[in-house]
């Protein structure tokens, strides 16, 4: 396979982007990306979106986008993976790339989901429709039920889940792009409205609009670039059995840690290479989880680890600088996209208030469900 | 919902019919054509009617079929034969339910759809 980077990023600001349909917000990102990577011809473009039939009625969205992105007649098409779709799309372009058929690749993720549909239902078609879903069971249900397994089995508290967000509130104050840029306190966290027991409205991701766009090439190509080149060090994905009822331990993500073991060991790291990730915390628990299963810690002690900051700006590994889905807002086709356009600019050094320091190798983990699909990145500035 | 949908799965949300392997003996609820050791040989089982709570939570915002029942709890019960279904916690109070607390399976109504479609039944769990 060929080496492979990325070359270009660009994103919409996440939130209720009333003026703007699903084709305006993916143009706008695709535009920021082609103009940051600085090229005038793509050859083909993955779209990443969950359930824009849902959403806003509109399915095709491969040749919607290349058409209004002016590359009509280009081969394009929409991956779906849930709330993963976005870092599946991604890893399709990758192997566009890697396999030498083509030289450049746009890679993009879009989810329109404030014009007014069934949000909860349109999400928990991502569940098992007749086994969970049939039983009233919602996305922040699923993961309230993970939290009380993972608080039960491991000592995990309320206070703790409740770090997480109001770490990701601090990072995304500092986030221009993000949708929510205020800070919260633990007690604002807990006392908040209550969605599913014992998660609340400040442990939950919210419902936002929003598209990223990346430009992948080859490393010939993007050696001559001007921008240093981010380099996909390694991909790895997974599944897992679509209901959470279904596996062995409800506190344990398989697909993530099976991603991520494929990913560090393409890229031939270990996790105490990572100088920063981008996971996906959906809801406060799964953040837990997820650097649980990224072996930043070890299971069992992610709630513990957060309490002790080691996952803040300036801690030991910072994870979801950017403010992660819980701040950034989770627009979800969009989200794996997004995560890969704070790695850029991270490794790029273009982070501003939120930059981490002395970032080289950076991560992101992109989640389907309540953990059905998983799928990571690992990246290296090329300086 | 579409009533082939609903029909194809009666057996199992009436009558909690699921498949047993025949070379690892794990119980598929639903049944399935192949088991994860890779057999496709099952027999009929049936999921047994009591079992214990594993994780559960109260649901406060709900899908629009389920507006009119919230706050409603819902768990994830394994069954005495080891088989793990989603249900809903139903004639107690959220603060009753705890993890490791045994259930019955009952035959209940789920949600009504408009005032005109099909009345959906299934499967509940009451604490014993
Ligand atoms: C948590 C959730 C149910 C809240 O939705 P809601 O009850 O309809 O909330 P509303 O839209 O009425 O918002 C009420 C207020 O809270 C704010 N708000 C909404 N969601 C928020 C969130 N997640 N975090 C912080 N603030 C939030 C809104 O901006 C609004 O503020 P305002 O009154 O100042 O305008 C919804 O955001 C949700 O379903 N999130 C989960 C999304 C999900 O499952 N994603 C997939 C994960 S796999």
């Amino acid at each position: 396979m060929r080496e492979v980077a990325v070359i270009g990023c660009g994103m919409t600001k996440f939130g209720e982007l009333w003026k703007q349909s699903l084709r305006d917000i993916f143009v706008e990102a695709g535009l920021k990306a082609i103009d940051d990577a600085n090229v005038d011809r793509i050859s083909s473009m993955y779209v990443g979106s969950m359930t824009p039939g849902l959403f806003v009625g509109q399915e095709h969205v491969g040749a919607m986008m290349a058409d209004y992105l002016g590359k009509s007649h280009i081969p394009a098409v929409r991956v779906e993976s849930a709330c993963c779709s976005g870092g599946m799309a991604f890893r399709l372009g990758f192997f566009e790339v890697a396999s030498g058929h083509s030289d450049v690749v746009m890679v993009g993720g879009v989810e329109k989901m404030t014009d007014g549909a069934d949000v909860t239902y349109a999400l928990a078609t991502a569940a098992d429709q007749e086994y969970e879903v049939y039983h009233g069971v919602t996305f922040p249900g699923l993961y309230a039920m993970i939290a009380r397994a993972h608080m039960h089995k491991y000592g995990t508290t309320r206070q703790q889940l409740a770090l997480v967000s109001v770490k990701n509130h601090h990072n995304g104050a500092l986030n221009p792009n993000a949708q929510f840029r205020s800070e919260v306190t633990v007690d604002q966290v807990i006392k908040a409205t209550m969605v599913a027991d014992p998660l609340t409205i400040l442990d939950s991701s919210p419902v936002s609009d929003g598209a990223a766009c990346v430009i992948l090439a080859s490393m010939d190509v993007a050696k001559r670039m001007k921008k240093p080149a981010i380099k996909v060090l390694g991909t790895g994905a997974a599944t897992d059995t679509l209901a959470l009822h279904a596996r062995e331990d409800i506190t344990t993500l398989k697909a993530v840690r099976q991603s991520a073991e494929a990913a560090y060991k393409m890229a031939g790291l270990k996790p105490t290479d990572i100088d920063l990730a981008e996971v996906h915390d959906c809801f406060s628990i799964a953040e837990i989880c997820i650097i649980e299963e990224l072996d930043f810690v070890e299971k069992g002690k992610g709630g513990l680890f957060t309490e002790q900051g080691h996952t803040a700006l300036n801690g030991r590994i910072p994870v979801n600088p950017s403010g992660g889905l819980k701040s950034k807002g989770h627009p979800v086709g969009a989200t794996g996209v997004a995560q890969i356009v704070e790695v850029v600019e991270q490794l790029r050094g273009q982070a501003e208030k939120r930059q981490v320091k002395n970032a080289r190798i950076g991560l992101t983990q992109n989640m389907g469900g309540s953990g059905a699909s998983s799928v990571v990145h690992i990246f290296e500035v090329q300086k | 919902m579409p009533s082939p949908r609903y029909h194809r799965e009666m057996p199992q949300r009436y009558r909690l019919e699921a498949g047993k392997c025949n070379t690892c003996g794990h119980v598929a609820f639903p049944p399935r054509m192949v088991c994860n050791c890779g057999c496709r040989d099952f027999k009929d089982e049936r999921v047994s009617d009591f079992g214990k709570i594993l994780t559960f939570t109260t649901i406060r915002v709900a899908p629009k079929d389920f507006e009119t029942q919230v706050p409603y709890s819902v768990a994830i019960v394994e069954s005495d034969n080891g088989v793990r279904v989603t249900t809903q916690v139903v004639d107690c109070r959220p603060e009753d339910i705890k993890i490791g607390k045994k259930v019955k399976f009952v035959f209940r109504k789920m949600y009504t759809e408009g005032h005109t479609g099909i009345i959906c039944y299934g499967y509940k769990a009451v604490l014993v």
